[in-house]
């Protein structure tokens, strides 16, 4: 059989009509391009894949299966190992997990394995529906603190092994920055609410409207009989650059924008009652994967031009090659080595303009990367009426204030063993971007899982 | 979900709901708020905890209705259940027993400034009130108010109760007459900056509620952010209370209006029930 090099495309909505809507980008497999590109696997005996997926997916055994043209026996391998398929099938960066590990990727493009992964969960959400298996209970309660993928994973895992699990959402919808970040056209929230009605289903109770720290404390919970609790409260708090005129009217911090839109689904404004304003040119500041959303997200909301405006030049932007694609097809604008330095409002404090400086690219810094030097008097003054911060997230402070005896580190994150998630209390764990600073969803679950893992352990009284 | 056991009227526009949720009651303290949401489609809107019950499991909230969003919630009857109600939120007024102490509350602002009046009261304060509104029927909980005050004045814009003329005024004379360790005023933005206008010369320390626009009310999205001094605070998490001769509150004031024509939309939309398809 003649192998091909190269992996089957994914078709995916033209970008001249999805700028104007918010359904899907990327539009999935059809059941022949999955087999064809399932075909494409080696079934390696040592999977070299498997070693970058941090929720551990059997890749040779579901593709497999897919092979065989039995995607119900696909759809349970990879459910056993990894509780949010279909979200990971759309939004892990697989090319820098499972697939940069994939032997085909030596000579030609590796396994399309995220595709497949999407293809089998969507399957197994509209074909079967699994039921998941019943299991035995042990009579300890374990609480989970927010409900990212760090906290459904760890919530789940812990479900299958039997535990009362309960987790605590500070918003009215649980899924974290699934729900309120990534913009519908990439992660429908369907999608994820369907996810998480499976975890519900393995018997996971969750609470929503409640924030620890506020309407209970971690010693509260424990002591209302929780055995253990996992802390996943994410990197929710937005970062502003503290210039002259940033807190003019039509500068939202990205968290705001995404938040409007799609927690809030503000894009069915006035069906829905949350209002946002979008001007008719948006500049965007900073160039990594939230960035790009709330650009296109611009443009969806009827914006005329979206600019990226980012301090360094193309080659350091952190966003996934595949985003800032989709972004500059949807006609997404790049200003490089430019970052504002004040903004202009009129007398209604709104703003009109952003002053600007140019940068050029001087010696690597500490991440390796050119460090950009402002050069002197190359101010120049830019119109916008729109703009939106997404310079990146920090800890959010309200459990840590409330946790006395949890240790963190400089940065304001909770300070947790990378292995098994123990934080400096005792019956404490902690996973997820509040641990590590704002990262990836597939991070977060595999953080959860060795938590999960790590509290078996521990109230079986193994270790901790 | 989260039950109405009760809604009266308290005056022109001005409504009372007494809810039922245990668990932010028993946490509640003064100068706290909620967030709710009526329903699927709705937004959220943060609500001072005007009083609580710990016994009952329950908390108050009076509101005016001014837009949307309160007019719709007004319009809820006992019995009938709120979708989204989250709390207690924000940092509890900060209560020690510092002598003679003021508490101004402004038309729908007599509401949050009752529980931090009854708790100075009870940490052993000398408690002045003001309560002020444009009328008399848009003012409330004078007993309740009295009860919680070693001393009650009232003023309205347009003389139909108490003093006519503004809480400052009222406030000066007091100024001017003793000695006043701290002064707690909530109201209408142009109402709190007058009140720290008007302690200022004084340097008495004046603390004021901030009301901005809040989306999650966690610290999330930084819609809330206000200037103090030289800094942005996030509202939501490091107040709602702030020094008042510290607040920006022109910017403030700037900042409420952001979405003036979206709520005009909205508004109307629900006047003519959508029907008429020209929104
Ligand atoms: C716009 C955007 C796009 C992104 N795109 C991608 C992508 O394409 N691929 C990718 O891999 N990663 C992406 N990321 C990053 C990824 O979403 C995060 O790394 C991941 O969600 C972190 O998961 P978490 O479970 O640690 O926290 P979060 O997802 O942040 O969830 C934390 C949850 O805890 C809740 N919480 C916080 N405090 C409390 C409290 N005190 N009490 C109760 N609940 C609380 C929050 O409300 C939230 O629901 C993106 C992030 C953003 C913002
Ligand atoms: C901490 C806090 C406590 C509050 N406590 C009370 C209270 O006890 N009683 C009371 O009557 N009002 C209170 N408010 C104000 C109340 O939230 C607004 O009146 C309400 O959101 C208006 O909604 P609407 O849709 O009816 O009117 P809209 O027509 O949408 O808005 C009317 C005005 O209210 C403000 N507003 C709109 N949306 C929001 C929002 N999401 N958050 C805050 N303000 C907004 C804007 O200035 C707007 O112009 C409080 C606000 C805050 C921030
Ligand atoms: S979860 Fe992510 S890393 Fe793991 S197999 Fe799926 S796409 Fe690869
Ligand atoms: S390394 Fe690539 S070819 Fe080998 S099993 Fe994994 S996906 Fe298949
Ligand atoms: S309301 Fe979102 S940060 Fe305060
Ligand atoms: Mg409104």
């Amino acid at each position: 059989m003649s192998l091909r090099k190269s992996r089957v495309e994914m078709p995916a909505q033209d970008p001249k009509e999805r700028v104007k809507n918010f359904k899907e980008v990327a539009l999935g497999y059809t059941s022949e391009m999955a087999r064809e590109e399932a075909s494409r696997c080696l079934n390696c005996k040592n999977p070299l894949c498997k070693k970058g997926c941090p929720v551990e997916v059997d890749i040779p055994e579901f593709i497999s299966a897919l092979k065989e043209d039995d995607p119900a026996r696909a759809a349970k391998i990879l459910k056993n190992k990894n509780n949010l398929p279909a979200i990971c099938g759309r939004v892990c960066p697989q090319e820098n997990q499972c697939e940069m590990h994939c032997i085909l990727g030596k000579k030609g493009e590796p396994v399309a394995i995220g595709r497949l992964e999407r293809f089998v969960a969507d399957w197994e959400r509209e074909q079967v529906n699994l039921k998941p298996e019943k299991v035995e209970t042990i009579n300890k309660k374990v609480a989970i603190i927010g409900s990212g993928p760090a906290g459904l994973t760890a919530a789940a895992d812990l479900a299958k092994l039997g535990y009362q699990v309960t987790i605590f959402e500070a918003l009215h919808v649980p899924g974290g920055v699934l729900m309120y970040g990534i913009p519908e056209f990439r992660l429908p929230k369907e999608v994820v609410q369907q996810e998480i009605n499976y975890i519900k289903k393995l018997g996971v109770d969750i609470q929503v409207n409640f924030v620890v720290g506020k309407t209970a404390t971690i010693a509260d919970l424990l002591e209302e009989g929780y055995d253990a609790v996992f802390i996943g409260t994410g990197a929710g708090l937005p970062n502003f650059m503290n210039l002259p005129g940033e807190n003019l009217n039509g500068i939202y911090s990205a968290n705001e924008f995404l938040t409007r839109t799609n927690l809030m689904k503000a894009y069915l404004f006035p069906q829905y009652a949350t209002p946002i304003k979008i001007g008719k040119k948006v500049a965007v500041i900073g160039a990594g994967n939230v960035a790009m959303d709330a650009a296109r997200t611009a443009l969806r909301l009827g914006a005329e031009e979206s600019y990226i405006v980012y301090r360094r030049s193309a080659e350091e932007m952190p966003a996934r090659h595949e985003e800032v694609e989709h972004a500059r097809e949807e006609g997404v604008q790049f200003l490089f080595l430019t970052s504002p330095v004040a903004y202009k409002g009129d007398e209604k404090g709104h703003v009109r303009a952003m002053t600007c400086q140019k940068f050029a690219l001087g010696d690597p810094d500490e991440s390796g990367r050119r460090k950009p030097v402002a050069i002197p008097g190359s101010e120049f003054d830019m119109e916008v009426d729109t703009v939106v911060v997404a310079i990146g997230q920090g800890p959010n402070p309200l459990v840590p204030r409330t946790t006395p005896g949890l240790i963190l580190t400089k940065k304001g994150n909770i300070q947790a063993d990378e292995e098994t998630g123990a934080t400096s209390l005792p019956n404490v764990f902690a996973g997820g971007d509040i641990v590590t600073g704002a990262a990836t969803v597939i991070l977060a679950m595999g953080a959860g899982k060795k938590a999960a893992r790590a509290i078996h352990r521990y109230l079986q009284g193994i270790e901790k | 979900m989260y039950e109405i056991l009760k809604n009266e009227v308290l005056g022109s526009n001005i409504y009372l709901f007494e809810v039922k949720a245990a668990r932010i009651a028993a946490k509640a303290e003064a100068g706290q708020f909620v967030i709710i949401r009526l329903h699927e489609t709705a937004e959220r809107i943060p609500l001072t905890i005007a009083d609580y019950s710990r016994e009952k499991g329950t908390i108050t909230i009076i509101f005016q209705a001014v837009g949307a969003s309160t007019r719709e919630l007004a319009e809820y009857e006992a019995g009938q259940k709120i979708l989204d109600l989250v709390g207690p939120l924000g940092v509890p007024s900060e209560i020690e027993n510092y002598g003679t102490v003021v508490c101004i509350g402004g038309g729908v602002g007599i509401a949050p400034i009752y529980p931090i009046a009854r708790a100075l009261k009870e940490a052993g304060n000398r408690v002045i009130s003001i309560i002020g509104a444009r009328s008399r029927d848009l003012l409330f909980w004078k007993e309740k108010m009295a009860a919680v005050s070693d001393e009650l004045l009232i003023a309205t814009d347009d003389g139909s109760e108490g003093r006519k003329g503004f809480v400052t005024d009222v406030l000066k004379d007091l100024l001017e007459k003793e000695k006043i360790e701290r002064v707690w005023a909530i109201g209408p933005m142009v109402m709190m900056k007058a009140v720290a206008n008007t302690t200022r010369p004084f340097a008495v320390k004046t603390i004021v509620s901030l009301n901005p626009i809040m989306v999650d009310g966690t610290g999330m999205c930084g819609a809330c952010r206000v200037a103090v001094g030289k800094e942005t605070k996030f509202a939501c998490v490091d107040g709602p209370e702030f020094d008042g001769h510290e607040v920006d509150f022109d910017l403030a004031m700037k900042r409420l209006a952001i979405f003036k024509d979206e709520e005009q939309r909205i508004l109307a939309k629900g006047q003519c029930g959508g029907g008429c398809g020209c929104h």
